[in-house]
């Protein structure tokens, strides 16, 4: 890792929103753990210093709920991000590994899910889902796989045919050698580009679930679904629908700042 | 046409075409599993929509169970399935009942039209912004460009829907934030997905104006004295373009997911629209419908791509 200062501003820019996100999404939930307690006759109360944004229309604490939203898409979104590169990286390297029936019928399979645009996938995932996170995630990391199988299977096929891995197998270095010595150096940096990529899909698809009322279900706060119930009082209380419209956009941004902004400078 | 340009004409059309059937195959398969995971007892079900809840016995239960094969293994059922959707028998919407075919055909006209509308949106403000900050980059126009697609990437389709019927149609009272079959009701949603697209377009011609103004050809071609507007028009356009075609497949997906958003978002009566309520009531084959018409309408929009690609630059696209 290059160190923070050397790195060009938007990406400097990046890090420090993105690790305000993070400590928001940490401790928030720690400092303000209630965010299923309603208390009626406070709906819809103004901002106060315990309460920094107020009480929802059922008056329920809406940091509380905002902090609690925010960790759960992270978390969320992480592990789909984790379990779709580590399944597509897999299949890729396996692919590229054994040729023949294994690649043709893994290509095949690859080229039909990209067919599919991903948030497709996450809908009929979702309507099995019922609300639960299984399904979701399941949904969410099936969509994102094909990304990482297709540049691992490209990279792994070229980095297999070099002479610096025949010099390992003719050395006697058996497969595990080989990934770790040979394949990982190279695939790690594009990876950790496509994961930063993938988060911010991940976290969207999440919150556009939730806002069009089929992802996450109430009572759970999320984010999308959050702004779905802050719509109708936005005249009266219009912090309900702007804080997790800021934080979402926040995030969003701190992650596409995270990435080389110039694809050819 | 040469025999060259006759394979990969056909070489094209092969693959797409099996991407359609491995895509149809994975939505049946889905549909399927989704239908199987339900709850309840699918004899039961059926035999009441056929007879009145009040009218279902165990006995009639077992009749259905009996007439549809529902006892059979899994994976007969399935084949069933499959050969149904073979024959474009996509059944009847369990909500309306409505046969699914005709239901989505009366949805595809207001899918089409969004789409169009926002297409030639995103073209119309990208193509601009990308050639002037391709042709001069680090300019003010640059500048603006990606400040503009940076925003534009944090905003996703429905946080710009809402902004802009919050600033258009709340505010100003300009525009009808939702409805259809009036004038002003397409101008919402064509320019949220218009304007979400219009991003990324903005940044793919700029980064290949820049690939293709930097080339020596380009270079020799202004050295050898050829005005500007000439060099660009003779050796510029034809190689940005068919840069910028490749890479509108990769904003078909934007377009595809950001129908279903923004249709939601707008009530306006789409095929994603559909999708998205046919999801609420759990409709299985209305969701199968309207995602295979999705996923189809998207392989071909690819094909369409593909051979334009080939129009453009006969050389084919290079091999990987």
């Amino acid at each position: 890792m290059t160190p923070l200062t050397s790195r060009a501003w938007p990406q400097r820019l990046g890090y420090v929103l993105l690790a305000a996100v993070l400590l928001f999404a940490l401790a928030g939930p720690l400092l303000w753990p209630d965010y299923a307690g309603q208390q009626l006759m406070r709906f819809l109360e103004t901002p106060s210093l315990a309460e920094p944004l107020g009480r929802d229309q059922l008056g329920r604490s809406v940091i509380a709920r905002l902090a609690s939203a925010a960790r759960l898409s992270l978390w969320l979104a992480g592990l789909c991000v984790l379990s779709a590169a580590l399944l597509g990286c897999l299949l890729g390297v396996l692919s590229a590994w054994r040729g023949g029936w294994t690649d043709t019928v893994l290509r095949g399979l690859a080229d039909g899910v990209l067919a599919l645009p991903g948030l497709l996938i996450v809908l009929i995932f979702s309507a099995m889902a019922q609300g639960g996170f299984l399904t979701l995630y399941i949904g969410l990391a099936l969509a994102q796989w094909v990304e990482y199988f297709r540049m691992t299977r490209a990279r792994s096929r070229l980095l297999l045919a070099s002479p610096h891995v025949e010099a390992s197998r003719l050395l006697g270095f058996g497969p595990a050698h080989i990934v770790r010595r040979h394949l990982w150096p190279e695939l790690a940096p594009m990876l950790l580009t496509m994961m930063s990529f993938g988060l911010a899909t991940a976290i969207l698809a999440l919150s556009t679930l939730g806002f069009v009322g089929v992802g996450i279900q109430p009572p759970m706060p999320e984010l999308g679904l959050m702004m779905t119930e802050a719509l109708p009082h936005y005249s009266e209380a219009p912090q309900l629908l702007l804080a997790p419209v800021a934080v979402l956009a926040l995030t969003l941004a701190a992650l596409v700042l995270l990435r080389p902004l110039e694809v050819n400078p | 046409m040469d025999r060259a340009r006759q394979r990969a004409l056909a070489r094209i059309c092969g693959q797409r075409l099996l991407q359609a059937a491995i895509v149809s195959l994975l939505v049946a398969a889905l549909c399927f599993l989704l239908v199987q995971q339900l709850p309840g007892d699918m004899a039961f079900r059926i035999a009441a929509g056929r007879y009145g809840y009040d009218y279902v016995d165990a006995a009639a239960a077992d009749a259905v169970r009996q007439e549809l094969g529902l006892a059979r293994p899994a994976w007969q059922q399935f084949a069933g399935w499959l050969g149904q959707l073979a024959q474009l028998q996509l059944g009847q919407s369990l909500v309306s009942g409505g046969a699914v075919l005709a239901e989505i055909a009366h949805h595809l006209g207001a899918t089409l039209q969004l789409a169009a509308a926002s297409v030639a949106l995103a073209l119309g403000v990208g193509l601009p912004l990308g050639l002037a900050s391709g042709l001069a980059p680090g300019g003010w126009a640059d500048r603006l460009t990606l400040g503009y697609s940076v925003l534009l990437r944090a905003l996703p389709p429905f946080l710009l829907g809402l902004m802009l019927i919050l600033a258009l149609s709340v505010q100003l009272g300009w525009a009808p934030a939702a409805g259809h079959g009036e004038g002003g009701n397409l101008l919402l949603p064509a320019l949220t997905l218009g304007l979400g697209l219009s991003g990324l377009t903005a940044r793919i011609v700029r980064d290949s104006v820049l690939a293709v103004v930097r080339a020596d050809y380009y270079r020799f071609a202004r050295s050898k004295g050829l005005a500007p507007w000439r060099v660009f028009l003779r050796h510029g356009l034809r190689n940005i373009g068919v840069t910028v075609v490749a890479y509108a497949g990769v904003q078909l997906i934007l377009l595809i997911e950001g129908v279903v958003v923004v249709e939601s978002l707008f009530a306006w009566p789409g095929v994603g629209h559909a999708l998205v309520h046919a999801i609420f009531w759990r409709d299985v084959p209305m969701i199968q419908g309207c995602t295979l018409l999705l996923a189809w309408l998207f392989v071909l929009m690819n094909t369409a791509t593909d051979l334009l690609c080939l129009a453009i630059d006969p050389r084919g696209p290079a091999e990987s």
